[in-house]
């Protein structure tokens, strides 16, 4: 039997040297959602970009129906019957579904193009495909959920057979991953192929009929999912078995070190992206910060490390009021912030690893003496943050550029964290981030816990949260919807309620109620459900 | 010199068709930096293409006759603003080819394009034409006015489609106005507009989806080049019949200003562009009379910087008002 598609030897160096394929193979059957796993940078990006004419391999040969094929650039891909679901959605966000869909190849009447007829198409695809979209709404006003089910009638319109869908669940609620997982298998079932590129273990299991897994640009399984459990997977693609399980000390928890009240954002689009937000961190937990991304967590981090102004509301740490102030008066009071972006706001790429991570603090003794920098103190640092961090590169001189996704972050965890913070914000400090340096930016982050920070963590990653924080504030369209205790009864299906907006506890706006004695001397308000434990509340009062 | 004659010239009919004279000139570029700006890839050089395009048209037609001779006069006129316009696309061609291809910064060499035009076209009119200040020995041809037939004798209607002498708008008024309809229709009903503006607005999508992204702006490019030549076109064949060193006096920056005012859509540019052109009508209009000719310069900078500032202050109020508006929600949220 031959596949539908086969991809023999493949092989793929870059011009700087790096090995992204080693002698690739991997056949899809007709009919099958096949998935395709491993850790970030194990080449599997790699491989389906050559698959969709993206990049060329420097060895190998693509099979499609039986014939040799050569795919040149996506254009090529297209007529070939693949289709391409990118991570980041290929959308024009001001444009309309309907339009989104026939862009590059429009319907026409004469040389005008024919606005009912999109319309009519979008419906029709909508209709036999099962997927859900209104062909009047712009991009820019449809939820992230939409936006995918847009993206994957593209391609169908397109005259997709095989389609390539990159990480689709990363940025859908729980909820919304079921709806998808119901549209794939509608799609197998009226004969398309899928090919389902993902991470999570979980979603192997539930929706893939085989499973090929990718390890540091080779294949080191190809098995059918009903054979292997996930723990196999798991040992497949990191090659032991990973404990995603943290070992933390129950919490202690001591005064509040960050306070927030009645926060208030708006862009300057007039959008408010943060509506009245209040929380308490304590010192000695970690308060997680869950939702689906866009929900405002990113506007809330930047609010409150002084990149955006907030438009209402108060902060404080250690009970001073920060609210207003410039990104470096905040962190002299104290904070500290692992950047989203960590390229654009984490560290500056043509400067050394010494430089980054002196640049908080090279105005201060020993850094700087009488004004004069001392290349010597900050190289002394440099040298003794990237072996205490394991930072591994050519050397404290070598450029921020050089490095890979993980050691970059690690040297602003190394810096972020040698700033001795009260609080430390940490947003999506794994993204992008091999499992080694993910681990131990986990094990880091429950360290400074340990110790008695305070630290703030905002992941999308709900497992990365659900394993690490003591509490798990969920937002949603700005709000907090709901401050909750962590612990075993607390299950992912819980939060995606929260997060989807289907439940929310009144109770946990109003922690503190906005004014500061009461918010001090109580603890937060709990919510019906969710009772602080009897402990905390008398370590709680003992500190005071 | 009352204020009431002051209204009175205001509010006349003659008042609007100086208004349609003095937009044309602001209308035709931007609608050129409408163009190029919906495709990502702004051109700042409107100003020295309408230079280089109305210095262009006014020398190919005043020696258009030694090398045709006994042609009429129309064909003088055509010949020079054919190689006006064909001067604009071809400095919008360049910028295109320096940027897209030698992948230099676009506003640099916009820059240097609009440094070349107001340098290039002084040293070449010296060298043609042995003046440095203008073009007035050489007898240059001019672009056609259109004029509405029978409406002359009807008082008011009459200046309003004629303008003041009666004689009709130059024929650059008229295309203005259908320009900023056809590039309409082409933005918003035609596929290669559609990919214009996925260009602009998400490059990255509209490569996904086959559209030829460095094509489309080497076009959009052109495009605007053809665009600015003809507004510079109407100020040396049209509007006066000579080409004068910085004639076109900023008016290509104004237009890009024009651009952003009027929201990236030809309507509303349209309608910004009108708004500039009465500010400097009323400026000539009060250059007339006894007011001190300082404050009249200034009408038009003040009117631009007005402009900007309501812009601005109205983005700020919608944006307070939502804020307002959540903080009031929030507050009778809170029992």
């Amino acid at each position: 039997m031959s596949a539908f598609v086969e991809m023999k030897q493949i092989s793929k160096v870059y011009p700087n040297g790096v090995v992204a394929n080693k002698h690739v193979d991997f056949a899809v059957e007709k009919g099958e959602i096949h998935a395709l796993v491993g850790e970030n940078g194990a080449g599997k990006s790699t491989l389906m970009k050559i698959l969709y004419g993206l990049e060329q391999p420097t060895h190998g040969e693509i099979w499609l129906r039986g014939q040799r094929v050569e795919i040149a650039n996506p254009h090529r891909a297209i007529d070939l019957g693949i289709g391409m679901v990118h991570q980041n959605f290929m959308l024009v966000p001001s444009f309309t579904i309907a339009e989104n869909i026939v862009l590059g190849s429009e319907p026409r009447k004469g040389r005008f193009l024919d606005r009912a007829q999109a319309i009519a198409i979008t419906e029709t695809l909508s209709k036999s495909y099962g997927l859900q979209v209104d062909p009047a709404a712009r991009i820019e006003s449809t939820p992230v959920g939409m936006r995918q089910r847009v993206e994957i009638l593209k391609t169908l319109y397109r005259g997709a057979d095989l389609l390539i869908l990159d990480e689709p669940t990363a940025v859908l609620t729980p909820q919304e991953t079921d709806e998808l997982f119901l549209a794939v298998r509608k799609l197998v079932d009226q004969g398309k192929t899928v090919i389902f590129i993902t991470h999570k273990l979980v979603e192997v299991k539930e929706i893939s009929d085989r499973v090929t897994v990718m390890r540091h640009g080779e294949v080191t399984g190809r098995v059918a999912t009903a054979d292997v459990s996930e723990a196999d997977i798991a040992r497949m693609m990191v090659g032991r078995a990973v404990f995603l399980q943290i070992d933390k000390p129950p919490v202690r928890r001591g005064r509040v070190v960050a306070e927030v009240r009645n926060l208030g954002y708006v862009a300057e689009t007039g959008r408010p992206m943060v509506r009245n937000v209040s929380f308490d961190v304590y010192a000695g937990e970690i308060l997680g910060v869950a939702g689906v991304e866009g929900n405002g967590q990113t506007e809330l981090v930047e609010v409150m490390t002084g990149l955006r102004p907030a438009t209402t509301g108060e902060i404080r740490i250690d009970g001073k009021p920060v609210q207003g102030q410039s990104a470096r008066r905040i962190r002299l009071s104290g904070v500290a912030h692992i950047p989203e972006d960590r390229l654009t706001n984490g560290v500056a790429l043509d400067a050394s690893i010494a430089e980054n991570l002196a640049v908080d603090r090279y105005n201060r003794p020993p850094f700087t003496r009488q004004g004069i920098l001392s290349p010597r103190a900050i190289q002394t640092q440099a040298v003794a943050l990237m072996q205490q961090f394991d930072i591994r590169a050519a050397g404290s001189a070598a450029p921020m550029r050089s490095l890979s996704g993980g050691n970059m972050q690690k040297v602003i965890v190394a810096r972020e964290f040698s700033a001795e913070p009260a609080l430390l914000i940490a947003a999506q400090p794994t993204r992008g981030v091999d499992i080694g340096a993910t681990e131990f930016v986990h094990t880091q982050l429950v360290a400074k816990r340990n110790e008695g920070k305070a630290v703030l963590l905002v992941s999308a990653d709900l497992a990365e949260v659900m394993s690490l924080a003591d509490r798990i504030a969920v937002m949603y369209k700005g709000e907090i919807v709901g401050i909750l205790e962590n612990g075993p009864h607390l299950t992912e299906e819980e939060i995606g309620l929260y997060m989807l907006g289907l439940k929310r506890d009144e109770g946990a706006r109003g922690e503190g109620r906005g004014a500061r004695g009461e918010g001090r001397r109580e603890l937060s308000r709990p919510s019906r459900k969710f009772q602080p434990s009897r402990k905390i509340m008398q370590r709680r009062s003992q500190h005071r | 010199m009352s204020f009431e004659v002051v209204l009175q010239s205001i509010f006349s009919a003659a008042f609007i068709a100086t208004v349609i004279r003095v937009s044309t000139p602001l209308i035709l570029p931007a609608m050129g930096g409408l163009i190029s700006e919906l495709g990502g890839a702004i051109n700042i050089a409107l100003e020295g293409v309408m230079l280089a395009a109305a210095f262009t048209g006014v020398i190919v037609s005043g020696f258009a006759p030694q090398w045709f001779p006994g042609a009429p006069e129309w064909v003088y006129a055509l010949t020079g603003g054919v190689a006006g316009v064909l001067v604009g696309m071809a400095m919008g061609w360049m910028i295109a080819f320096f940027h897209l291809e030698l992948k230099t910064d676009i506003i640099l060499t916009g820059l240097a394009m609009n440094i070349l035009a107001a340098g290039g076209t002084v040293f070449l009119m010296f060298s043609l034409t042995g003046d440095k200040g203008s073009t007035s020995t050489l007898d240059s041809a001019q672009l056609p006015a259109v004029q509405i037939p029978f409406v002359n004798t009807i008082p008011i209607l009459g200046t309003l489609l004629n303008g003041e002498n009666g004689a009709g708008y130059n024929i650059m008024s008229y295309i203005a106005f259908v320009l900023v309809a056809v590039i309409w229709v082409f933005l918003y009903r035609m596929p290669s507009g559609v990919h214009l503006r996925a260009t602009g607005e998400m490059p990255e999508a509209a490569q996904s989806v086959g559209i030829d992204i460095r094509r489309t702006r080497y076009w959009a490019l052109v495009a605007s080049g053809f665009c600015a030549a003809l507004g510079g076109l109407y100020l040396s064949m049209g509007y006066l019949s000579i080409f004068q060193a910085n004639m076109t006096a900023g008016r290509g920056f104004i237009a890009l200003a024009v651009v952003y005012l009027g929201n990236r859509n030809p309507i509303g540019t349209l309608i910004a562009a009108l708004i500039f052109g009465t500010a400097s009508a009323l400026g000539t209009r009060l250059g007339t009379m006894a007011i001190p000719p300082q404050f009249v310069e200034m009408i038009p900078p003040v009117v631009t910087i007005a402009a900007l500032v309501i812009y601005n202050i109205r983005r700020r109020a919608r944006i307070n008002a939502a804020a307002r508006r959540f903080q009031e929600q929030a507050e009778a949220a809170r029992p």
